[in-house]
């Protein structure tokens, strides 16, 4: 039997799994964005699994807003990493330290 | 009484001064001579109106013609108190600033500044009437602060002459020093009263003498009328340069002629007594301030006299010669001889302007030269000024039947009667003025107009007599310098003209005990024959010609074995020296300190620059933190929010 607990596990393993992906990768914008995705599903996979539990839709329906955003701020992301390419000719994370004080 | 024509009399000269200021260039300087004249003169005119007016039996008029502001249950107006004691003001300011404007078109002929000369003195009489007719504090305090602008301005007319920059900052800080006790005076006023109505104040000066006054949580209290009337006669001080605040007054002589004449000498500088005797329900309840007063007054008249002695500058004698008969209605306001003192102010007013105008145009004639040594033989090359210098000069020194008589031995005899602390030393003082006053002032005649010729190359070959414009005003002062006091004795101090504009206490109604030995103007001068002030004026201008005239040789061994005495005298009792290296040195060396220690170290160094600096430090440090790496403020972001989570959950 899957209870919430499993369910919760398996949400902040993903999550763990995506801010470690954050920290540790030095390499590629574009695994940072994919990690990003992943953190938010992380998010949605607690509102499903709380939505099933209580037995409200409210959860599900937030899940909806939080995919439809995550989309337009992902199409944004790749679109700010093609122009940031073309400008450097690299998505090296350790190349783009620009916001240094 | 019409409040239209009264604030007419202060703001025609107002409106005369900014067309010759602001547009004097435009309309010339024929042009801003004639609308200044006419402007002052129909003030003139209509100041004689209302004191006729008054004299005929008008009740005086007392009311507030604007309200400029109310600020916590304190009414500040613009309102008129015009009784006899404002209107003959008035008439004295109005008339001698008419003959100053007529004479200065002669005196200022080739000067550049004529436009703004004519806007400076206009505005002076706009000021001065504004000081005079008011009915409150604060206007008064406005107009005797204006005034004091206008003298500023005046003093320093030729402004490209440094000791004339000197000399009229040095008047404007006196005066602060005298201006800041007068606002504490004023400010006690308001703090008893709770207005700064006259008549308000007088209505409550018997209360307000029961009252004791306990500073800065002192437990000693001091009585609060003689602390109120102390510091507004320290205003008075400053003003009407009294010992020790007098020293700015023989320096205003920078300025030109005329406005020594009208300011410095018979109107502005008579502010401070006036002040003292529209104040006088306020001072008579204070026996110590008068004693105060008196003493203050009889020292100037006395000390001042004996510097007239040494100067050689012409107006710098009668300057002295100021310093001194201020002392002398100095005296007599603390005598409470208030009406002696304003008849004194009035027949003073005429002559000093008198004497002024007769040297401003010495000097004119002389082309610009003001040493009486290099002066002498005048009589016969210009008889107009010399017989008006004349005539001046022997009002001033009390000869009978001149107005200066009347006014100088009425002072002497009602300080005679005074019984105030203070008053046998202020007898004496007064007495021996008169020799000294007829010493220095008939020096001056003799060293001017008297003897051989002194006059160097340069000066014979410029001089000339001075024009009609300039003629007509010493005639036209010399008129009442030698009749007004025969005919308005009797009225003004014997014959109630001040009515209730002057109160004086029963106990102390000097006036009113000479009073009784009084049976006219004619007998009064006859009578002075046998009284010790005539004799010493004939002394003292015996003296005069004998040393001046007869011995001059006398003179200069005296001056040499006095030699201590003589350069105490040239030195002016080392007052300016004192101020200059006592005073001013140490405010300087305070506010040098104040501004190496609390302005540059402590506001700039530590306050500004300091947190500066450590706003600069903190960010130079967490500036660390600011990598530019994504991931690394991802960390800072996790890290922060599961500590503040973890923190919420173990509180919880």
């Amino acid at each position: 039997m899957i209870t919430l607990g499993h369910m919760l596990t398996l949400s902040a393993v993903l999550f763990a799994l995506s801010v470690a992906g954050i920290f540790i990768n030095r390499r590629n914008v574009l695994l940072l964005l994919m990690c990003i995705e992943l953190l938010l599903l992380s998010a949605n996979f607690n509102f499903v699994a709380f939505s099933r539990y209580l037995g409200l839709v409210d959860g599900q329906v937030f899940v909806f807003f939080i995919l439809t955003v995550a989309a337009a701020e992902s199409a944004i992301g790749l679109a700010i990493l093609v122009v940031l390419f073309r400008e450097r000719r690299s998505i090296n994370v350790e190349d783009l330290n620009t916001l240094r004080g | 009484m019409n409040p239209n024509l009264l604030l007419a009399i202060p703001m025609l000269p107002l409106a005369a001064a900014i067309i010759a200021g602001l547009g004097g260039r435009l309309i010339g300087r024929a042009a801003s001579a004639a609308v200044t004249i006419a402007a002052v003169a129909a003030s003139c005119g209509l100041s004689l109106y209302v004191l006729n007016q008054l004299l005929h039996g008008v009740a005086a008029y007392n009311a507030s013609v604007y309200t400029w502001l109310l600020s916590d249950g304190v009414n500040m107006q613009v309102g008129f108190l015009i009784d006899r004691l404002s209107a003959l003001m008035m008439v004295v300011v109005t008339f001698v600033s008419l003959c100053v404007h007529v004479y200065t078109i002669g005196y200022m002929h080739d000067d550049n500044g004529f436009q703004r000369f004519f806007a400076y003195i206009s505005l002076f009489t706009f000021a001065m009437l504004m000081l005079v007719m008011s009915n409150n504090f604060l206007q008064l305090f406005f107009g005797w602060e204006a005034v004091g602008v206008v003298s500023y301005l005046l003093i320093g007319f030729w402004y490209t002459r440094p000791s004339a920059i000197f000399a009229n900052l040095k008047a404007f800080l006196v005066n602060r020093v005298g201006d800041f006790g007068f606002l504490l005076g004023i400010a006690g006023v308001l703090y008893y009263t709770g207005s700064l109505d006259y008549q308000v104040a007088f209505n409550w000066a018997p209360a307000i003498a029961k009252q004791t006054l306990h500073v800065a949580g002192t437990t000693a209290g001091w009585p609060a009328m003689t602390v109120i009337c102390i510091c507004l006669f320290i205003g008075a001080m400053g003003k009407s340069a009294q010992v020790p605040l007098h020293v700015w007054l023989p320096d205003s002589m920078e300025g030109p002629t005329p406005i020594s004449a009208l300011i410095h000498a018979a109107t502005m500088v008579t502010a401070g007594i006036f002040m003292v005797a529209r104040m006088s329900p306020l001072f008579e309840q204070s026996d110590t301030a008068l004693s105060f007063v008196l003493v203050i007054g009889a020292t100037t008249a006395l000390f001042m006299g004996f510097l007239g002695i040494v100067n050689n500058d012409i107006k710098r004698v009668v300057a002295y010669s100021t310093l001194s008969q201020l002392g002398y209605m100095t005296v007599a306001l603390g005598a409470s001889a208030y009406s002696v003192a304003m008849f004194h102010l009035m027949t003073h007013a005429f002559f000093k302007a008198l004497l002024f105008l007769a040297a401003g145009a010495v000097i004119i004639a002389m082309h610009h030269e003001q040493d009486m040594r290099k002066m002498g033989g005048l009589r016969t090359r210009m008889p107009v000024t010399y017989w008006t210098c004349l005539i001046g000069a022997l009002a001033l020194i009390g000869t009978p039947f001149f107005s200066g008589f009347y006014s100088k031995d009425a002072l002497i005899e009602a300080v005679h009667a005074s019984h105030r602390w203070g008053a046998g030393y202020a007898y004496f003082c007064v007495t021996a003025g008169v020799f000294v006053t007829a010493f220095y002032t008939f020096r001056m005649i003799f060293m001017t107009f008297h003897g051989p010729s002194r006059m160097d190359h340069h000066a014979e070959e410029h001089f000339h007599d001075v024009g009609w414009d300039m003629k007509g005003p010493l005639v036209a002062l010399a008129i009442p310098s030698l009749l007004i006091g025969f005919f308005t004795i009797q009225p003004v101090l014997f014959g109630g003209y001040f009515g209730d504009a002057i109160r004086v206490l029963q106990a102390n109604d000097v006036v009113g005990e000479i009073g009784r030995e009084f049976h006219g103007a004619g007998s009064f001068a006859l009578h002075a024959v046998l009284s010790l002030p005539l004799w010493l004026a004939a002394a003292g201008v015996y003296s005069a010609w004998h040393f001046v005239l007869r011995r001059p040789d006398q003179a200069t061994a005296i001056q040499q074995r006095f030699s201590w005495l003589y350069r105490l005298l040239v030195n002016k009792y080392y007052f300016d020296w004192f101020n200059e290296n006592v005073l001013a040195r140490a405010s300087r060396g305070l506010g040098l300190a104040l501004w190496r220690g609390g302005d540059q170290a402590v506001i700039d160094g530590v306050l500004i620059d300091g947190s500066a600096g450590a706003v600069g430090w903190i960010a130079s440090r967490v500036r660390l933190i600011q990598s530019g790496f994504l991931y690394s403020y991802a960390f800072w972001m996790i890290v922060s929010l599961v500590l503040i989570l973890g923190v919420l959950l173990v509180r919880v």
